[in-house]
């Protein structure tokens, strides 16, 4: 595992003067992950924030080659750079290592690349895919998406007269993914670069899918101030909204397991978009999203068999 | 070159081994599934290089197929209807990104309603994809079109994705004599393959596919335009190779006893062998009539198409496609725009939509049309709307589309 030191002494490959917002988590998850890969390396992105952000032509923060093709379809286009690979490789045209890694948001992963992605992972690609999940569709306007949380309020599901935002709960896309068995399947933040790092680390170090889902929380989307996004994040581990885990070969890990779990509200109250769960009337909510929570971890101890 | 007996999709099939493409992605559908089941078991036998991926969808296999074009390698795919429908985002992606992929469509009818047999719905909906098409007759023209087409497409003047399409079922499963090139002769055609630009040159980072917006967009669609124009000028010169090495002389058309035809007959696809014959039978009794293949589909042949029909009194024009709510079929429309404005626009131009969902077009379909057309020549009547050929409920339309005949 690289420290600190090594981390910052290593050639960038996702460079600064891209055009994300002020306090854009998604863009630190970016640059983590790459200076983390100490390999040569082929990225793939799904439209997104980090796609429209590093890439308005004539310019490009990538310093590796990148390659943006649609929105749902990352993962076939990764399958398809890696299958070069392996053919090159075979006929000795390139002897390098070169790693292949694919990047989407949220909306790109759970929502309408899923089908690729599951494809990718069930043909057992040598891919590692990561998902920067902030939890909505923010790259169009903060539309829901199956990350969204319950309660949540984005553009598609505003807090009206009879409606409290988004009515359901997260589809938990990283144990969807545990469950293609698949060597490696993690969940990680981007408030934890150690763990993070640790994380793709082992990833690449692992033939075959691999998957990490990170919480990269968007100041616009979730509603805080811009410098307290690494705040943010921690609560959401903190109180177990999104724990640190990963699957190696079928088996679970737990990377954090806070000392006193905190409850959920700590994590509602700082985010403009659950403020109207604050509200006594909407106590009821509060208490089903901590009985989600509760319910999601106890059942995450019981298959890490802690 | 020997000679073998193969079906449109073996025909294909075998062309892929020979070109020995370094990845295929594929997903099945009807009637493009034999070609595939063809191909994997070259790659079971060991008889070609290729990382062949089985993909969960036709979108992602031609992503993946993009994604190992832009990776740097030879890639290639097939589909048919419902798969080219679920492309189409990426049919344009593949032509933007000047990738080039040649796919090979066993034209079928869209659905709804669902419908597994030929007509050219599919890959006329794509023709402004940015793709070239190129159609072929018969399963000969479709090993020989797959072959070019690796060359048409990595022409460094061109670099875009080209179809090779084939009639389903009419030519994919039918079984025909087809010359068979040595192994070595198409690998030193076609050649190797080195881009300028890969994704897995790590020493030279390029990014494929950034974001464009109003200041640079228009100019990358002109340079694709003009790669279009490009196409429509070098293709030739690969045919004339092509020629070299197959004794097979392709051209972007093909007349067929044309030069003192009054009667012209337009086609692609198979239907062009079936008229072909037509006419000679009506040369015997004296018509004076002839056919024209259009091969190269996109670009369209405007040259060409004008120059063989220069001499036509009255021509007809067979669409396997409607185009909805257009005036006529896109092959008529093609037509019509290519006449309009020069000293033939006054040309008497007759559309006939035909054989939609694998209705069959016999001679005397063809026969009865070729006559329709010759009454036209003597009266100067055209009718003003498309004529459904071979449908029920033909005679009744034609009853209305003479109400709106206009005097030319």
């Amino acid at each position: 595992m690289a420290n600190l030191k090594e981390l910052s002494q290593r050639e960038v490959k996702f460079t600064s003067g891209h055009r994300a917002c002020a306090g854009c988590l998604p863009a630190v998850a970016l640059r983590q992950v790459t200076l983390s890969v100490n390999y040569p390396c082929v990225v793939g992105f799904a439209t997104g924030c980090m796609e429209v952000v590093s890439t308005i032509f004539p310019y490009t923060a990538w310093n590796v080659p990148y390659i943006h093709v649609a929105f749902e379809n990352v993962a076939a286009v990764m399958s398809g750079v890696e299958s070069a690979y392996k053919v090159l490789k075979k006929k000795g045209k390139i002897d390098k290592e070169i790693k292949i890694i694919a990047f989407g948001g949220d909306g790109g992963t759970y929502d309408i690349g899923f089908q690729a992605l599951s494809g990718m992972a069930e043909r057992g690609h040598d891919v590692l895919y990561i998902c920067y999940n902030n939890e909505a569709y923010m790259n169009t306007g903060i539309q829901r998406s199956s990350a969204t949380p319950f309660g949540a309020q984005t553009a598609t599901t505003p807090v009206g007269v009879v409606e409290f935002g988004k009515k359901q709960f997260p589809k938990d896309l990283t144990q969807i993914m545990a469950a293609h068995g698949i060597p490696y399947v993690a969940q990680a933040s981007v408030h934890n670069w150690k763990d993070l790092n640790m994380k793709v680390e082992k990833a690449l170090s692992i033939k075959g899918p691999k998957f990490i889902n990170i919480l990269a929380p968007c100041t616009l989307g979730w509603r805080y101030p811009a410098e307290k996004g690494i705040e943010v994040a921690k609560l959401a581990v903190e109180t177990c909204v999104w724990p640190l885990y990963e699957v190696e070969n079928g088996k679970y890990k737990i990377n954090y397991r806070p000392r006193e779990k905190k409850p959920v509200i700590e994590w509602l109250k700082v985010q403009g978009r659950f403020s109207h769960l604050l509200k006594p009337e909407n106590q009821h909510l509060v208490e089903q999203i901590q009985s989600e929570v509760d319910r999601r971890w106890a059942r995450l101890l019981e298959l890490a068999g802690a | 070159m020997k000679v073998m007996a193969l079906t449109g999709n073996e025909a294909v099939a075998e062309a892929m081994r020979q070109i020995n493409p370094d990845v295929v992605a594929a997903y099945p559908i009807t009637p493009q599934t034999e070609l595939m089941h063809k191909f994997a078991e070259f790659v079971a036998d060991g008889l070609v290089d290729t990382e062949l991926v089985l993909v969960e969808s036709e979108h992602s296999a031609l992503s993946a197929t993009v994604g190992a074009s832009a990776a740097g390698v030879r890639a290639m795919t097939a589909t048919s209807s419902q798969g080219l429908a679920l492309m189409w985002e990426i049919l344009y992606i593949a032509a933007g990104l000047r990738l080039p992929i040649v796919m090979a469509v066993v034209n079928r009818a869209l659905s709804a309603p669902i419908n597994i047999h030929c007509d050219h719905s599919d890959t006329m909906g794509a023709r402004d994809s940015g793709w070239i098409q190129i159609f072929s007759e018969n399963a000969q023209e479709a090993y020989d079109n797959t072959i070019i087409a690796i060359r048409v497409a990595e022409h460094p003047e061109i670099l875009l994705p080209v179809m090779v399409t084939m009639d389903g079922f009419i030519i994919s499963h039918t079984m025909e004599r087809v010359e068979v090139l040595d192994d070595e002769v198409v690998k030193n055609f076609i050649g190797e393959y080195n881009p300028r630009y890969k994704l897995l040159d790590v020493e030279n980072p390029v990014t494929f596919g950034p974001l464009d917006l109003q200041d640079y967009y228009f100019e990358h669609k002109r340079a694709q335009a003009e790669a279009m124009e490009s196409a429509y000028r070098f293709i030739k010169e690969i045919e004339d190779e092509f020629y070299k090495i197959s004794g097979r002389r392709y051209q972007y058309v093909e007349p067929y006893e044309i030069d003192d035809a009054d009667v012209v007959l337009i086609s692609l696809g198979s239907t062009a062998g079936t008229i072909k014959d037509v006419v000679d039978n009506l040369r015997l009794k004296g018509m004076k009539v002839g056919a024209l293949k259009i091969r190269l589909y996109r670009p369209f042949p405007r040259d060409e198409v004008f120059e063989f029909l220069s001499g036509a009194s009255v021509v007809g024009v067979m669409d396997r496609a409607i185009a909805f709510g257009a005036p006529y079929g896109p092959v008529c429309l093609d037509v019509k725009s290519v006449l309009q404005g020069t000293k033939y626009s006054d040309l008497p131009v007759v559309n006939y939509i035909y054989g939609l969902g694998g209705r069959d077009i016999s001679p005397s379909d063809i026969e009865k049309i070729f006559f329709e057309l010759d009454k036209v020549r003597i009266s100067g009547e055209v009718p003003k709307l498309p004529r459904f050929i071979g449908v029920r409920g033909e005679e009744d339309y034609f009853e209305r589309v003479k109400g709106l005949k206009v005097k030319n």
